[in-house]
């Protein structure tokens, strides 16, 4: 899956008409309310091998994935405990061959569906079958505008013409379609064209994405990273969209937070509000949560309940509110704000999960870091390390483009 | 595009779409929009004129159920209603049922 529920839209729209947001009305008698939306990765395999993938590097065997019958379970405990919707994701989410029987579960329990999809796998007639079990939002993933760029990022021939296709299916289908677009260095030339393409499809939605960098993005980062320049302009170019388009397509933005002052709230704080079911039943406070050692986290499979466990586990209470932060997060002034940044980016650049994020501009390794992704992004190596169960395979020599700079 | 964006009067006849769902959630007792990516809590207000949004009803008669009801007049319940019904409509929340609907 891409990266971008990292955001948590779930409870951010702007209530002006006596509708209020949800969260705050949540039960008091619980310290942390469960999550209204829950993340699914049913499975990790995958058809594409995009660079830049959110999923571990260390990836869930089909093997060891939960079986129809106890992904139907969880479905049915997570409607039970109060969550209104879910995310099937992955990996490719429609590499299961139940996913229509999962998403009519998900629909006879009262859960709201949507499927975040690479697409690619999709014919009319299963798409027609999902809408028909009651889902009712399609999030399609691009890597570009047009095939050359768009292929070679996803490592898959024929991807992106696939990818058109099922989107105007789904919008013939009448379902509400997001184009999830994540960008980097070798793709924000495209920017633009995107934006159009999105229209053209009749999306609702777009999601522009900067890579996030851990996992396979971070094994790929000096062929990724915008340039300083690049993500001037993309703010410009969103920032002028997102007014020429009101009304026709919502535009969010995700910026990279190599480029911030201050890091991004990752997951609206850890175990605040939201977790995610790994393909083999772990249950996790962020997609990239497994990346981080040391920790353990509990499984769908053991005899604990899924409330249980977000009340209560190690690993969810390890990070969450405010208590276990370091300086300078303890005292800082902003901590209830972004809750010290990303667990797994912080795990991933400095060793240890329990620092400040260094994408914060007063974390002691922020010069550093930010210096070294700078001369990355001013680099010439363009080639990528694709994603797969193999821990990767780096792309033939001479396939790529002449580098699109600034 | 142009079923998305609606202007809604007193001959309207609005109806949620298929992917907008107006449902009450047991576990915080409250009534609940869902919409891709979003969860939004209604006020009573709201859900009560929702719950008449079938497509069927028009704007009109809709008003005048909540006139009645409310034994309230009718204008100000008209402007009212149209305000908000625009403001889901504007949001995505509503669609119009189709002319040929009787
Ligand atoms: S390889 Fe690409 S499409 Fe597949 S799960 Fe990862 S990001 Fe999503
Ligand atoms: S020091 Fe910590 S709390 Fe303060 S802005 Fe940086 S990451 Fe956030």
């Amino acid at each position: 899956m891409s990266d971008t529920l990292a955001g948590n839209k779930t409870t951010t729209a702007g209530p002006t008409d006596g509708l209020a947001v949800l969260e705050q009305t949540r039960s008091a008698a619980e310290t942390y309310g469960i999550p209204l939306a829950v993340l699914l990765e049913i499975t990790h395999r995958c058809p594409l091998q995009c660079p830049y993938c959110s999923n571990p590097v260390e990836l869930d065997r089909g093997s060891t994935e939960l079986t129809t019958e106890e992904w139907k379970r969880v479905l049915s405990e997570l409607a039970e405990l109060g969550v209104l919707q879910v995310h099937f994701s992955g990996g490719e989410p429609t590499a299961r061959k139940d996913i229509v029987e999962l998403v009519q579960h998900a629909s006879d329990v009262g859960l709201y569906s949507n499927l975040i999809t690479s697409a690619v796998l999709l014919t009319r007639d299963r798409l027609s079958a999902l809408a028909d079990a009651g889902l009712s939002h399609v999030q399609i993933s691009f890597q570009g505008n047009e095939p050359m760029v768009a292929d070679r990022v996803a490592g898959l021939k024929d991807a992106h013409r696939k990818k058109l296709e099922v989107a105007k299916w789904t919008r013939e289908l009448d379902m509400p379609l997001t184009v999830n677009a994540v960008m980097h260095r070798q793709n924000l030339h495209q920017l633009s064209d995107i934006i159009q393409m999105a229209v053209d499809l009749d999306a609702d939605r777009l999601e522009v994405a900067n890579v996030q960098y851990y996992g396979w993005a971070l094994k790929n980062r000096a062929a990724l990273m915008p340039t300083i320049e690049q993500i001037e302009e993309t703010s410009r170019i969103v920032e002028e969209a997102q007014v020429r388009l009101k009304g026709t397509l919502a535009i969010d933005y995700v910026v990279p937070d190599y480029y911030a002052l201050r890091p991004k709230k990752c997951m609206g704080g850890w175990g605040r509000q939201f977790f995610n079911i790994s393909p083999a039943g772990k249950v996790l406070p962020c997609h990239a949560a497994e990346s981080i050692t040391g920790l353990e986290f509990e499984s769908v499979r053991s005899n604990r309940s899924i409330a249980w466990i977000w009340q209560n586990s190690e690993a969810f209470n390890r990070y969450r509110g405010t208590g276990w932060m370091p300086e300078p997060c303890k005292s800082c002034e902003f901590r209830e704000d972004d809750f010290g940044g990303c667990r797994c980016q912080a795990f991933a650049l400095t060793g240890d999960a329990g620092n400040t994020d260094p994408a914060c501009a007063l974390s002691p390794r922020h010069e550093e870091i930010f210096k070294q992704a700078e001369q990355e992004s001013a680099g010439t190596q363009n080639r990528f390390l694709y994603r797969n169960f193999a821990g990767g395979t780096l792309e033939a020599d001479g396939h790529q483009d002449k580098p699109h700079g600034a | 595009m142009a079923s998305r964006n609606i202007s809604v009067s007193e001959t309207s006849r609005p109806k949620l779409p298929r992917h907008t769902k107006l449902k009450f959630d047991e576990t915080r007792q409250v009534w609940v929009i869902l919409a891709p990516e979003r969860v939004l809590a209604p006020d009573e207000i709201a859900v009560e004129v929702l719950q008449l949004c079938d497509g069927a009803r028009s704007v009109a008669q809709m008003v005048d159920q909540l006139a009645e009801k409310y034994a309230a007049p009718r204008e100000a319940i008209a402007t009212d209603v149209i305000a908000m019904l625009q403001d889901l409509a504007d949001k995505g929340f509503l669609t119009e049922a189709r002319e040929s609907t009787a």
